[in-house]
């Protein structure tokens, strides 16, 4: 099991500082609109995902929880 | 009970803490200074708490803060000092928090004058933006004065609204002996107060209601606690109005004056009463209504331009003609001049 | 969550779950946050009072997980004052932005500070009027349009002043034991904000203690976020340095 995000689609507003401050750029907003029609954050390669947690720690709506891998 | 020569300002302020305020926030200005001098005293020795605040407004806003979690709190202030709480005693009565607040009037407007005056009956009887009332009381005497505030303190946590006791300079300054009642053994419901959410949902006081509809019940809940008011606490002292043809309207110290001109017109067989409100809201309408058919004219007596005449005239709705004698800017009237202006009215009358 | 592994970064108890109203990328949600944690890891929730301002933050009593008072426009530090001299024993917070603590309520800021009022005040600081639509505010900087200074905060003939700069004006004050300014505008500079706001949480029984926080207003700037956050950070940082002002336990 890896590292990965989990993104609360509907707390999320499309605002994109998650995309910027990923330093893995893994984070892109998606095509699909949440219920308030913001297109919301996805995850595109969770196996470049480091669990750093970036992404959370910018988010201004704490939508985003990080998940870390444990090794076998 | 132990009877004390006190300083009304004084005395205003021990009555406080004898009805168990432990917090009082203030700011100078005359002439209600030993209100906060006093208390920057006596509140340390009963593990209280007094602060100098720097304005009227953060004072204001330091009492919103005691009350909303909960405990005793008073402010005082004068006149301009009043004009600048006007805000946070608005959001008080939004939040529903019970705080205590005596006004030691001064001669307006502006700056004004220091010297005793009533041009506030406006300023506290219609006392804010949005729709809400304090409750306001009118002592006439320190002791009347003390009673009342530790009554005030009583009323506030009943209602969760502001009290005022509305004074002038003259109480303020003047010394009379006074006695202390034992503080009443009420017990008020403080489950609202944020005093930190152990076992139960968090609180908050507040008074914004961004959804209209909620801002419209809650001024219909405010009103209710105001209808109850209206009910259960006015109160009024009708002195020797039973035969009276003639009657004073004055509240305060005014009436006080009035009153012995009242006794003097009365040796001189003139039949004249006094009507003195003491709550000023809730307004004692019915002290008046009562005498229509029997008072042929009311004199509206007051130390400003006529404020509460509008009040006495709304009461009798023209059915008794009210007249009005002030004096303003810190003149006092005395005995003399009243009885003169009863003794016209009595000539008037009789033809 | 299965076995093979574990959170590492989550939504913290000290908030409401209620979405907020803050616009797309606006720092308040962070800023909240980082005072949520706080509560939440010195686990004092049930014994802290937060008092909510005017402006954008006024429905914060909606979003901190304890009790809450919505405080008049500029007065929160005076109601913060009144509930911690009649309760010493609990925690008290301000959270207030820069229309509310550094233009109408600036006299309250600094009186509390100086009567070392053993609270915490969290200070957003966006330079600019959010809720009312992007006006001025006393840190809107030199030559930035908002809807007060259509052509540029000008100092010179239009007497608009400069910007204030809070953290140094307290740290003038002899009282005040933490005075810290801080920046939300990276993971980085957040961390360190979050250090900054416990430290001061947990000094607060010692006296008055001050965070400042460089923020941004996406809305009212008419940029991106992300865009808000460089620019913050290209035109904001000079003139609100990040540091620590007082520090009086660490001799600064």
């Amino acid at each position: 099991m890896g590292n990965r995000i989990e993104v609360d689609m509907d707390r999320c507003k499309g605002c994109g500082l998650c995309v910027s401050a990923c330093p893995a750029d893994i984070i892109e907003l998606g095509d699909d609109i949440n219920l308030k029609g913001y297109h919301f954050a996805v995850l595109t390669d969770a196996a470049a995902c480091k669990a750093c947690a970036f992404c959370g720690v910018i988010c201004p709506d704490v939508a985003i929880t990080v998940f870390r891998g444990l090794k076998k | 009970m132990e009877k004390l020569l006190m300083k009304g300002s004084e005395a205003i302020a021990e009555a406080a803490v004898r009805a168990g305020c432990k917090l009082f926030f203030g700011y100078p200005i005359t002439p209600q200074n030993e209100i906060p001098e006093y208390m920057s005293k006596r509140l340390f020795q009963v593990g209280g708490a007094f602060v100098q605040a720097e304005s009227e407004v953060a004072a204001s806003n330091m009492i919103y803060g005691s009350a909303a979690v909960g405990e005793r709190v008073m402010t005082s202030s004068s006149s301009p000092g009043m004009a600048l709480k006007q805000e946070a005693i608005s959001y008080c009565a939004g939040a529903e928090l019970p705080v205590v607040i005596v006004n030691i009037m001064r001669g307006g407007p502006g700056l004004g004058g220091i010297q005793p005056s009533q041009s506030d009956y406006w300023q506290a009887t219609k006392p804010g933006h949005g729709d809400f009332h304090s409750l306001v009381l009118a002592p006439a005497s320190i002791q009347e004065a003390v009673d009342l505030v530790m009554d005030a303190f009583d009323l506030a946590d009943q209602y969760r609204n502001p009290v005022l006791i509305l004074a002038d300079g003259l109480i303020g300054q003047m010394m009379e002996p006074v006695t202390f009642r034992q503080p009443t053994e009420r017990v008020f419901d403080k489950s609202w107060a944020v005093t930190g959410c152990v076992d139960r949902k968090p609180n908050i006081v507040n008074s914004l209601f961004l959804q209209p509809q909620d801002l419209e019940d809650h001024n219909h809940k405010l009103f209710r606690k105001y209808a109850q008011m209206e009910r259960e606490e006015v109160r009024v002292e009708e002195y020797l109005m039973d035969d009276a043809e003639l009657a004073i309207a004055a509240y305060g110290t005014t009436a006080r004056i009035a009153r012995t001109a009242v006794d003097a017109a009365r040796t001189e067989g003139i039949k004249v009463g006094l009507i003195r409100p003491i709550t000023l809201f809730p307004f004692p309408k019915a002290a008046f209504e009562r005498y229509v058919g029997q008072v042929k004219v009311l004199l509206d007596v007051e130390m400003s331009m006529g404020q509460m005449i509008e009040d006495v005239r709304l009461a009798v709705h023209d059915r008794i003609p009210v007249r009005f004698y002030g004096r303003v800017g810190g003149m006092v009237p005395s005995p003399g001049e009243i009885l003169d202006q009863i003794r016209t009215l009595a000539q008037e009358v009789s033809q | 969550m299965s076995a093979e592994e574990k959170i590492v970064f989550s939504y913290p108890t000290g908030l409401t779950t209620k979405n907020t109203h803050y616009c797309p990328g606006c720092l308040h949600g962070v800023a909240h946050r980082l005072v949520a944690e706080t509560i939440d890891e010195l686990g004092i929730r049930e014994k802290t009072v937060g008092m909510a301002p005017v402006g954008c933050s006024v429905l914060a009593y909606e979003y901190f997980g304890c009790d809450m008072v919505q405080a008049s426009h500029g007065r929160a530090p005076a109601v913060a004052t009144g509930v911690k001299r009649a309760r010493p024993d609990l925690y008290v917070f301000s959270y207030q932005g820069d229309g509310d603590l550094a233009s109408i309520g600036l006299a309250e800021i600094i009186h509390a500070a100086n009567r070392g009022e053993k609270i915490t005040v969290i200070f957003y600081n966006n330079a600019i009027y959010g809720m009312t639509g992007g006006q001025m505010a006393p840190t809107t900087l030199v030559g930035m349009k908002t809807t007060t200074t259509p052509t540029g905060r000008d100092p010179g003939e239009r007497g608009a002043g400069n910007p204030i700069r809070m953290a140094e004006l307290l740290a003038t004050l002899f009282t005040p034991v933490y005075i810290t300014r801080q920046s939300l505008l990276t993971p980085q500079d957040i961390l360190k904000a979050k250090r900054a706001i416990k430290r001061a949480f947990q000094l607060q029984n010692t006296g008055f203690t001050f965070v400042e926080l460089v923020g941004t207003c996406p809305t009212g700037w008419g940029m991106t976020p992300s865009e808000s956050n460089d620019w913050a950070g290209e035109k904001m940082v000079p003139v609100f340095p990040i540091g620590v002002f007082r520090d009086t336990e660490k001799g600064i």
